[in-house]
């Protein structure tokens, strides 16, 4: 019974968060519905007994996404009641467009439970062991099969942050930078010079 | 008793939440992207739902890759728009065709 409870307060609670982060008037309050509607979507995978994929939800999106929304938001000085001009205008033809899509997943589900298709049963090769945790399962999987599809998403994830840093990078021509090559190239001889002072005379510099 | 159909059922929503929000701010990118957020955090509900659905990790790992590639996009996605933010003075996605390439 309770199980029926969360998953019917998580399931609503994502679809209401997620309908006002695309109807909100103000990105920010959108970013924040995002992150409510990310919390019950980790809360329904839990329900489903993927805890890994649920805390790794909160942690990646919650953690970072949502706070690199925020940042952009708050950062970029922006007229959104201008961007909202099309809002009425775009109306019919979205709602059009979702409607066709709902029917059609609507229809997929119907014909679903008029009789499921014989799509074959999964091998067995990844199934999940009795008396191991979810998150050993997941580990022992993906350092063994998947292992090459885990490093490719690693360069993935390298080649996103080099590209993120080269785009967004700038030099600055009011700000004195660290020049490294001078730093290195000199040398102590030419650096130093040793002087005798007369007295009175002062040195030359 | 909750089936696999409740969660494709929240997870079609969720995705068409996400398609109609496209549509409905045409113009600004910054909802655009957490629109497409929506859609693929619809995808790895489903991903999860038949995983459990089926017992076979498969789904969850592949929720991961899902998540990864999600992350990447957002980033360059976002400094994409920080640039351009900077050289125009607006993200208004009307006048990106300004190169006509």
């Amino acid at each position: 019974m309770i199980q029926v409870l969360a998953f019917y307060l998580f399931a609503v609670l994502t679809i209401a968060s997620g309908a006002v982060t695309i109807l909100a008037r103000n990105p920010v309050h959108s970013v924040l519905w995002l992150i409510l509607a990310f919390f019950n979507a980790a809360g329904l995978m839990v329900l489903a007994g993927a805890e890994f994929i649920a805390m790794l939800l909160v942690i990646v999106y919650v953690g970072a996404v949502a706070v690199l929304f925020l940042f952009v938001v708050m950062m970029l000085d922006i007229d959104f009641a201008e961007l909202r001009a099309g809002f009425v205008k775009n109306f019919p033809l979205g709602m059009l467009v979702a409607v066709v899509l709902l029917a059609e997943i609507v229809l997929g589900i119907g014909a679903y439970r008029a009789g499921a298709l014989q799509l074959g049963t999964p091998d067995g090769t990844a199934i999940s062991p009795a008396g191991v945790t979810n998150i050993a399962a997941i580990g022992a999987l993906l350092y063994g099969r998947y292992l090459f599809l885990f490093e490719a998403s690693g360069m993935i994830l390298l080649v996103a942050m080099i590209g993120a840093i080269v785009l967004t990078h700038r030099q600055r021509s009011d700000t004195r930078g660290q020049n490294i090559a001078r730093q290195i190239g000199r040398r102590p001889d030419e650096a130093t010079v040793n002087v005798k002072p007369e007295i009175g005379q002062g040195v030359k510099l | 008793m909750i089936g696999i159909e409740h969660y494709v059922v929240v997870s079609s929503i969720l995705f068409v939440l996400g398609v109609l929000g496209i549509f409905l701010n045409r113009k600004n990118i910054i909802v655009i992207l957490m629109a497409i957020e929506l859609i693929l955090l619809a995808v790895n509900l489903n991903l999860v739902a038949f995983s459990a659905f089926l017992h076979d990790l498969t789904g969850q790992i592949f929720a991961m890759f899902v998540l990864t590639v999600a992350a990447g996009e957002a980033a360059i996605g976002l400094a994409i728009l920080v640039i351009y933010f900077r050289s125009r003075g607006t993200i208004a996605v009307d006048d990106v065709n300004r190169m006509k390439g």
